[in-house]
């Protein structure tokens, strides 16, 4: 997203332009245009604007892209935090999601 | 459904029961011919759904999200290649429609590997765009999505709904807060009475609160004005200004005025950090990396302030009086 921008240079997102065989997968799912597509191989445009959410990955017929996908969000990370605490392991689960 | 429930769904009132039952449905009358669409079963997305596709024929097979949204269940893998296969089975999806073609929501992408549908169930899967509106023009062009419907948007109004959000996630840790403002009262020199507690402990929640809407609603307003990247940052400066004018408005002793300031600006911060799981742009590593910075230092500002107050109740005078 050109707007909104987050943290720069911290993305786990990397591509191997080697493996791409150009079908546009990562082009269609990514939400944020991070990936064009050019002369049968897809283009990392905007490395910067991933989110990780994973998409492109998995999407990727050849593994041509690797990423530590997770949901960006504070408390589902502080949970995970608190749930590899030995007592605290029985009141948080990692995954939490607001409830 | 009507403005009112809405709200009160996002508001976290009812939300369990706003869960569609995961199957096919016949919606305007569709035949062998008409398309298929994917989606998850919170309810809200269903009508929605059905708001914006109204008067045209089309099968929706709804898979099992437990309540939760396209996006989230995809994150969380259980909006998965897997379980859309599996519900095309159950329906029996090939026995009423002739053509082999799904049509997913794209931000269902992170959970579902489209490759792998054909092996699974016969069927093929495309992503249409990422909001229901562009359907339509989507399906009218012969299922083709243009690169503006392929990217998320997160206007004013999409920041303030989802911080309603916002509100019934921090219900118990407000709980929390308020039984700690009435505890560190209760230390102070009103502690010995009940009017004391309840009124020193509710002014301290007051700096809570403020800056709970200052993290939730000011900050996610003002997202693109306030210049630092971090959440968390963008907490810390609007609630150092918030702090300042409750400072300013409750015209107490400036001890006073300053830890109510530090606190409203710690929890501004906290909230402000949390609202990163409510964008649709903040990443893993980024939201761990902000974490990592700014949580010692909204602790130590919420302590200081804390230390700052009850210094200031207990031994104020006695320093005002050896300074005079």
């Amino acid at each position: 997203m050109k707007e909104f921008r987050h943290l720069e240079n911290i993305v786990t997102l990397e591509y191997y332009r080697e493996k791409c065989v150009g079908c546009g997968a990562c082009s269609t799912v990514c939400p944020h245009g991070v990936f064009d597509q050019d002369s049968g191989t897809a283009l990392l445009m905007d490395r910067d604007g991933c989110m990780e959410c994973g998409a492109c990955a998995l999407n990727c017929p050849t593994q041509a892209i690797s990423v530590r996908s997770g949901v960006g969000c504070a408390k589902a990370i502080f949970y995970g935090w608190l749930s590899a605490i030995p007592f605290l392991r029985r009141l948080f689960v990692p995954d939490a999601c607001s409830s | 459904m009507d403005r009112i429930g809405v709200a009160l769904v996002r508001l976290g009132i009812g939300r369990d029961h706003y869960r569609v039952a995961p199957g096919l449905y016949a919606l305007g009358e569709p035949d062998a011919q008409s398309p298929v669409l994917v989606t998850c079963n919170f309810k809200l997305t269903f009508d929605q759904l059905r708001r914006e596709l109204a008067g045209r024929p089309f099968w929706l097979l709804v898979v099992e999200t437990y309540g939760i949204n396209v996006w989230c269940a995809a994150g969380k893998r259980s909006f998965s290649a897997e379980e859309v296969a599996g519900r095309v089975r159950a329906a029996g999806l090939d026995k009423i429609v002739t053509h082999r073609d799904l049509i997913l929501p794209q931000l269902a992408a992170p959970g579902v590997a489209v490759r792998k549908l054909p092996k699974l169930c016969g069927f093929s899967g495309v992503f249409g765009p990422v909001r229901a509106e562009d359907l339509p023009t989507f399906l009218d062009a012969g299922m083709q999505a243009g690169p503006e419907m392929r990217k998320v948007r997160f206007p004013l109004r999409e920041r303030l709904t989802v911080a309603l959000v916002e509100v019934h996630v921090a219900r118990k840790f407000m709980a929390w807060a308020l039984a700690a403002c009435l505890f560190i009262a209760f230390l102070g020199p009103g502690g010995f009475s009940l009017t004391g507690v309840l009124g020193a402990g509710f002014a301290a929640f007051g700096t809570v609160v403020a800056g709970f809407l200052t993290g939730v609603f000011l900050v996610p307003a003002f997202l693109r004005q306030i210049p630092v990247k971090a959440f968390a940052a963008k907490g810390l400066l609007a609630g150092s200004l918030t702090g300042l004018a409750l400072a300013v408005l409750l015209g107490r002793a400036w001890p006073e005025g300053a830890a109510a300031l530090m606190a409203c600006a710690a929890f501004a911060s906290w909230f402000a950090m949390h609202y990163t799981g409510s964008t649709p742009f903040t990443s893993l590593s980024g939201v761990d990396r902000e974490m990592r910075r700014y949580m010692p230092l909204q602790g130590a500002l919420l302590v200081l302030a804390a230390i700052l107050w009850l210094t200031w109740a207990w031994w104020g005078d006695t320093v005002m009086g050896g300074l005079s």
